[in-house]
């Protein structure tokens, strides 16, 4: 470990990243992202679920490889083969679950991995671990076992085997989540004292506050691309609140040279037809993994697009579940064109024109393994006139499945392909077709461009425009605020499962939205 | 991605070039399944040889007497209706995601309970109308059996592969229990059901020995095939199978669904029972298990769940059993080596599409 003093080695790069790309079926996880790592630095990675965060660290810690571009170590160009590289490297990573076994003690788990052959070299361990809790000032009982210690111990715990292997970066992905606010504050003392002694950290997290109170630099990373950098010299000018300020500037604010933004044309929708979609006081009971949804009431007129914005997980997808049927709402009411649908099940919502286009295009969307043709008409499977009786009518099915693929720019070698070997621009085609086909009155969309590229981002939103501009009522709910500003004309905003606020898509709009999503008042 | 690039698909110019993809798959599935087929026997050849016995010995005598004697024949066709029937109920469970390992138990209850009803039956009905009402019985009795299970599944979640596995179990010393308490035949000594008489049975086939239930077992299997591949149910049961999430995301009643996969599965299995019992056996005697359920398995997975080839590798698993067990005699070689030479059959099996797999991943890369 190289000491404080501003040796020429202080500061350069311990890891770099020059344009790394990764690529999942369907999703660019993350699109040419350059980051330096510097020892003595903690560098926060900020961004939403979905921003591509974990992917990235993914590749720092030898789990995944990168498609296109380089990773260098102390300048090298390397390949980071797996996490045992990765440590040999020097680079060691605390998940945002605890990897630690519950029934061994601390120094049980600290001994883990070292070889087989070998007795466990006690002493030598716990000489070491003395040396470094002694320079970090925190105790760590060694022979406790890693059930009994608290969640925020249990970290501690990681981060010292880290440091026993040597490591020279260290990688917390997430890890103030499950910390009670004390934990989270002595977390960011250690780190501060682990830098100091020359360590380089990244420390990931989606809470704005934590970024500006623990960082020095900051990377802001968005749908897979980064966006934005604050380094430690602007860092250490700024004030926390103007840090907070620019941030949400470069999560939720206008890119300069953004090619999306498209002006939203001004339309008129008539404030006096009744609305066709209106829910009152929906309530959804919380789940072990996924919020609940309290006291939720919106209508959405004819021609009108709804925007719903909010930080991901806040109850968004809940709200599209609830709504389509697929999960149980505990009381208050659905009304499609007046009519109550809050009793009926996924089916009977889809026949009386309520359409749900789901984010998740290969899990629930679609069934990847069969031929596109047959992902048209997955839900209306036994429908005249694609079954007769029954029995399949292939030509009638691959006749309409050409139809939709000419109609909505399909890009397949054939209608036989199993539908997963397509691009994700090319499956969420798809969805559209299926879900926006004849006897649709009101969409949920559901993050309908994430992970798509530029031309299938516009492609999609034209359609959505469309969609509203032929009367229906549309309900989108995206994480891109861009987006939503361009095509809604109210916003509402979620947070913790409540609808928090609706804003009017006028002049201040963003400002207005940004603000209801850090949770200050519009 | 390359996808991307490709001209949007016109319907004429697809099929063009998917003929010849599709023969070439075809190839590709044939070498694929007849490859492993050849290492597998030179495998077990070499097993047969390290215990000392002529591999082309035993191999000529399973031949010789599944496949070119004429007894053996009729015996091989004989055997395989209740293996048409359990493959079928396999095919069905299998495609839509469900792993019915409990075919052994609802076999013996249903050939318990056609053995039970219809020397009974036939006694106060036309034949034709008896042996209907059997085969009705032994199939209610299997669902009823599968039920359990099935409900566990689809409002629990429960793993059906153990709760099929348990109640096999079960069912086999329920069936044993039936034979010995409550259908014993008072006139024999030891413990069986009644007879049917050899008359009342299934009519044979021609001048030959084979039972007219094969034609019943071909008649499920192709009927399986086609409402799996053809109809919205089978589409319905296929969806649930293959990505249960989009089953519900698509609206379809996954529990309902559920239940009605292992009530045909089950229902199948109970009618392989009836078929041989009433076809072949004429009676159930106590601690009577083929164990036919467990050697379908492989067979309708090397089949890949496609009912016509199911039927070839039912026909392979009958010639392999008829002719091993007669080979087994001669040659003093274990009755169950049958089961080794299909188990290496599969293991092989598995080995070459992992290698297949792994050589389509490096070439794509």
């Amino acid at each position: 470990m190289s000491s404080l003093s501003s040796s020429p080695a202080f500061n350069r790069d311990i890891v770099a990243l020059e344009g790394v790309t990764k690529r999942f079926p369907g999703i660019v996880a993350n699109d040419s992202i350059d980051l330096s790592i510097r020892p003595g630095e903690v560098h926060v990675l900020l961004g939403e679920n979905g921003a591509g965060k974990s992917t990235l660290i993914g590749m720092l810690s030898g789990l995944q490889q990168p498609d296109e571009g380089r990773i260098l170590v102390d300048g090298k160009p390397s390949r980071i083969t797996s996490p045992r590289h990765a440590l040999a490297l020097g680079i060691g990573t605390v998940f945002q679950h605890m990897m630690l076994v519950p029934t061994l003690t601390v120094a049980e788990n600290l001994l883990l991995g070292g070889p087989w052959w070998q007795r466990p070299r006690t002493e030598e361990l716990e000489a070491r671990v003395a040396e470094i809790t002694g320079s970090l000032g925190i105790t760590v009982k060694l022979h406790a076992k890693v059930s009994e210690l608290s969640l925020g111990e249990q970290q501690q715990v990681e981060i010292l085997r880290a440091m026993v292997r040597n490591s020279r970066l260290l990688i917390l992905d997430e890890s103030t989540s499950m910390l009670t606010p004390k934990g989270i504050e002595e977390l960011g003392a250690l780190m501060r004292r682990l830098v100091e002694q020359g360590l380089a950290i990244v420390f990931i997290t989606h809470k704005l506050k934590e970024a500006a109170a623990f960082g020095d630099r900051i990377s802001v990373l968005k749908l897979g691309r980064k966006v934005g950098e604050i380094p430690p010299e602007r860092f250490r000018a700024l004030g926390e609140q103007e840090i907070i300020s620019e941030i949400v500037e470069l999560m939720f604010g206008r890119q300069k040279d953004d090619p999306e933004a498209v002006e939203r044309p001004v339309r008129a929708v008539d404030a006096q037809v009744t609305p066709l979609l209106q829910v009152a006081d929906l309530r959804v009971a919380p789940t072990d993994n996924a919020p609940g949804l309290s006291s939720i009431s919106f209508d959405i007129r004819p021609g009108e697009i709804l925007g719903i914005a909010g930080i991901d997980g806040n109850g968004q997808k809940q709200l599209a579940e609830a709504l389509a049927g697929q999960r149980a709402a505990t009381s208050g009411s659905v009304r499609l064109e007046g009519a109550a649908i809050e009793a009926l099940s996924v089916g009977e919502r889809r026949q009386r024109g309520l359409r749900y286009l789901t984010d998740d295009r290969l899990g629930e969307g679609t069934v990847g393994t069969f031929p596109v043709s047959i992902n048209f008409f997955l839900k209306q499977v036994g429908a005249a006139p694609l079954w007769r009786s029954g029995v399949e009518q292939r030509g009638e099915i691959d006749k309409r499945a050409a139809e939709l693929v000419r109609e909505y720019d399909v890009r397949t070698p054939s209608l036989k392909t199993p539908v997963a070997r397509l691009s994700g621009g090319n499956i969420q085609k798809v969805l559209l077709a299926r879900e926006l086909a004849e006897g649709a009155k009101v969409v949920i969309f559901n993050k309908p461009t994430y992970g798509l590229d530029l031309a299938n981002t516009l492609a999609s939103r034209q359609r959505i425009r469309d969609t509203a501009a032929r009367g229906l009522a549309v309900l989108l709910i995206s994480t891109d605020l861009e987006e939503l500003l361009s095509m809604c004309d109210r916003i509402a905003v979620i947070a913790n499962g409540e609808l928090v606020g609706t804003v009017e898509n006028a002049e201040d709009a963003r400002t207005r939205v940004g603000r209801l999503m850090i949770g200050l008042a519009a | 991605m390359s996808i991307d690039t490709a001209p949007p698909a016109g319907a004429t110019a697809l099929d063009a070039t998917s003929g010849a993809a599709t023969r070439r798959d075809i190839m590709h599935r044939l070498l694929m399944t007849i490859g492993p087929i050849l290492a597998a026997l030179v495998i077990a050849g070499c097993i047969l040889l390290a215990v000392g016995v002529d591999p082309l010995a035993y191999y000529g005598y399973v031949l010789e007497k599944g496949l070119f004697s004429p007894l053996g024949i009729q015996q091989t066709l004989t055997r395989m209706a209740p293996l048409l029937f359990l493959a079928a109920g396999l095919i069905v469970a299998f495609r839509a995601g469900m792993w019915n390992l409990g075919g052994d138990g609802q076999f013996l209850l249903g050939a318990v309970t056609a053995a039970a009803s219809a020397p009974v039956l036939v006694q106060i009905l036309p034949a034709w109308l008896a042996l209907f009402c059997s085969f009705l019985i032994a199939m209610l009795v299997a669902m009823i059996w599968s039920l359990v299970p099935a409900l566990l599944r689809a409002y629990q979640g429960v793993n059906e592969i153990i709760t099929t596995l348990m109640m096999t179990f079960l069912g086999t010393s329920f069936a044993n229990v039936l034979v010995k308490l409550v259908f014993r035949d008072p006139g024999t000594t030891v413990p069986q059901t009644r007879t049917l008489p050899v008359e009342d049975r299934l009519p044979r086939l021609f001048e030959t020995t084979i039972t007219s239930g094969l034609l019943l077992g071909l008649a499920a299997i192709i009927i399986v095939h086609l409402v799996m591949t053809r109809t919205a149910f089978g589409l319905k049961l296929r969806i649930v199978g293959a990505n249960p999430r989009a089953a519900v995301h698509a609206g379809l009643g996954v529990p309902s669904l559920t239940i009605a996969v292992f009530a045909i599965s089950a229902g199948l299995a109970g009618l392989a029972g009836a078929v041989d019992i009433i076809g072949v056996q004429g009676n159930v005697r106590a601690d009577w298990n083929p164990a036919y359920g467990l050697a379908v398995i492989p067979a309708v997975f090397l089949a890949r769940m496609n009912g016509f080839a199911a039927i070839g590798f039912v026909f392979l698993l009958s010639v392999l059993s008829i002719g091993g067990e007669s080979a087994a005699r001669r040659l003093g070689v274990p009755n169950h080596f049958t089961l080794v030479l299909v188990s290496i059959v599969l293991i092989v099996l598995a080995l070459a599409e992992y290698v297949d797999h792994r050589y389509n991943q490096s070439r794509k890369a």
